[in-house]
């Protein structure tokens, strides 16, 4: 055991708490006190109360890229559940090639969000525009032009790299029902379906759950696929709110007011967090 | 399953498997023709295949220089990371008080934070230290990515029995040489763990390393970012830069793919 007054304790902590400090608790108190401020980056004249704050209600910019960001959120949560669980169920059945469809699943994750964006944006400019003359399908034309393209572009790009993570989850916790269950239900003559909503959909509840909630945060934060693909563009139309923070910040010059966005922006990810945290609490009770 | 259906499922399978690597298909063989080629038509096969664009954005990129700037500093991170997170785990779980317990929660609350709520202050603090560089950054990845890997330490180390520290000490062992000695290798699958989940994260990372390194100490992305801004529309050039850029991380990925594999699924699960 190492005791509270012990040197060793305070030494093996000093790294990561010191790093702490410099990194994330002593800026964050910063912006926040910024926030409050006419802070231009270096300095500030005087403190402004919620000046700022009230002013990002009014800020066209933000509240349309909240909005976005709030669609975006919503249909990448379902469709990468959906097909992430459709992957994983696909992969899990036994037959050849399986395992080498997990590989090719998995693998656009592990190319960043900024290089994805430039893939995708290749794609959808010239790949569709071919495929679109190629099969006279006018609508393949023109993408990433206008606001809606932009949206189903950056939606397509994130679950085309973020299924296979998605899908790797769940053959975890698929993975964990037992066989006999499944044999056991098949012998009494239960359907596929009635297996699937009976007997998977149940046992693998924590699992959705946990691809919920990672969905959810990460879809709040995206900025390096929204950066490279349409750069927020045309005219901010398909600008996400972390890309909103930063560009009031390094394009606009307006720091406090980019601070102030972003206390929003860290209460919005927290919330989503604790709720997950208490939804996991209650449900562990409930079981 | 009967046979027939397993069959009509690997149909299936390998369509969508071909829908998925279609991007990749298209990249590679478009990386190969000359602009007219791409003109003329995307999705076929290049019919005057070139390997001018590879020379021409290798050079563009400086893509040695970027590729050793990734590597210096997502090795470093990397360790550091391992490092303190393993250490730190150790000290907080091995002490059962109320501030052991209240320091744990204060490095999972800062996973809350959002990198643009600390953004501006934290490149300003560092800017005036003259500390805007990769030796910077290394502490910032340590100070942003030590939460959950700690997180993760903690977990295996309260699988490992206080016995194996108290038969140390018996035979007198500092603290330093039974986490070393006796900790730390028994550590070892969570350390793969925590290296795989922090090599991805930091190799692939844009934003923070854009605000914090000077040109010269520039990484794959950053270099990536800047070489498309100069080559707009010319995709030959660009095509050749993405291929060659993501080549690592793809060699990577096919050589380690099975720690990789449970290395995400540790890190989302647990």
């Amino acid at each position: 055991m190492m005791k509270n007054r012990s040197l060793s304790f305070w030494l093996f902590l000093t790294p990561t708490l010191v790093a702490l400090a410099l990194v994330v608790f002593i800026p964050v108190l910063e912006g926040l006190f910024y926030s409050f401020t006419d802070w231009d980056g270096l300095t500030y004249t005087k403190m402004v109360g919620f000046q700022n704050y009230i002013q990002l209600f009014h800020d066209k910019a933000f509240i349309n890229a909240f909005w976005f960001t709030v669609g975006f959120v919503i249909v990448t949560v379902i469709l990468l559940n959906v097909i992430g669980l459709g992957l994983a169920l696909l992969v899990t059945q036994k037959f050849k090639g399986s395992n080498f469809l997990r590989t090719v699943f998995f693998m656009p994750n592990m190319i960043g969000g900024l290089i994805l964006g430039f893939i995708w944006q290749f794609i959808f400019t010239q790949g569709f525009s071919a495929l679109g003359t190629a099969l006279h399908m006018s609508w393949l034309q023109d993408w990433l032009t206008d606001a809606t393209t932009g949206f189903w572009g950056l939606v397509i790009v994130t679950v085309w790299q973020m299924s296979g993570y998605i899908m790797i989850i769940y053959i975890a916790y698929l993975q964990n029902i037992p066989n006999e269950v499944i044999e056991a239900a098949e012998i009494d003559g239960a359907s596929a379906w009635q297996r699937f909503t009976k007997i998977t959909f149940p046992m693998i509840a924590p699992a959705f759950t946990v691809c919920m909630f990672l969905t959810l945060s990460n879809g709040f934060k995206i900025y390096d696929q929204n950066l490279s693909l349409t750069n927020g563009g045309p005219y901010h139309s398909t600008q996400m709110l972390a890309m909103d923070i930063v560009n009031t910040a390094y394009n606009s010059s307006n720091f406090a007011l980019s601070e102030a966005k972003a206390m929003i922006f860290f209460l919005i990810v927290a919330a989503i967090s604790l709720l997950q945290v208490f939804y996991n609490r209650k449900r562990e009770v409930d079981l | 399953m009967s046979k027939k259906s397993r069959t009509t499922l690997g149909v299936f399978g390998i369509i969508l498997g071909i829908i998925w690597l279609f991007p990749f298909y298209l990249i590679l063989t478009n990386s190969f023709k000359t602009p007219k080629g791409i003109f003329a038509s995307v999705l076929s096969l290049p019919v005057h295949s070139t390997t001018d664009n590879y020379v021409n954005s290798f050079k563009a990129l400086d893509f040695m220089a970027s590729l050793t700037h990734s590597l210096i500093i997502t090795v470093a991170s990397v360790i550091v990371i391992i490092l303190g997170a393993s250490m730190g785990a150790y000290a907080l779980q091995r002490n059962k008080s109320k501030l052991s317990g209240g320091l744990l929660m204060l490095f999972i609350s800062a996973m809350l934070i959002p990198f643009q709520s600390v953004m501006i202050p934290l490149t300003a603090n560092f800017g005036s230290v003259h500390f805007l560089n990769m030796w910077g950054l290394v502490v910032m990845y340590l100070g942003f990515d030590c939460s959950l890997s700690i997180f993760l330490y903690q977990g295996t180390l309260s699988s490992i029995p206080l016995a194996m520290d108290e038969a140390a000490e018996m035979e007198g062992a500092s603290r330093w040489q039974i986490f070393y000695k006796v900790i730390f290798p028994m550590l070892s699958p969570m350390t793969v763990t925590v290296a795989i989940l922090n090599i991805i994260a930091i190799w692939n990372d844009y934003l923070l390393p854009s605000l914090v390194l000077p040109q010269t100490q520039y990484t794959i992305p950053l270099q990536m970012f800047n070489f498309f801004g100069q080559y707009t529309k010319q995709w030959h050039l660009a095509l050749a830069g993405i291929t060659i850029s993501i080549l690592p991380v793809i060699l990577f990925y096919l050589i380690a793919q099975k720690w990789i594999i449970k290395g995400v699924t540790d890190g989302a699960v647990k």
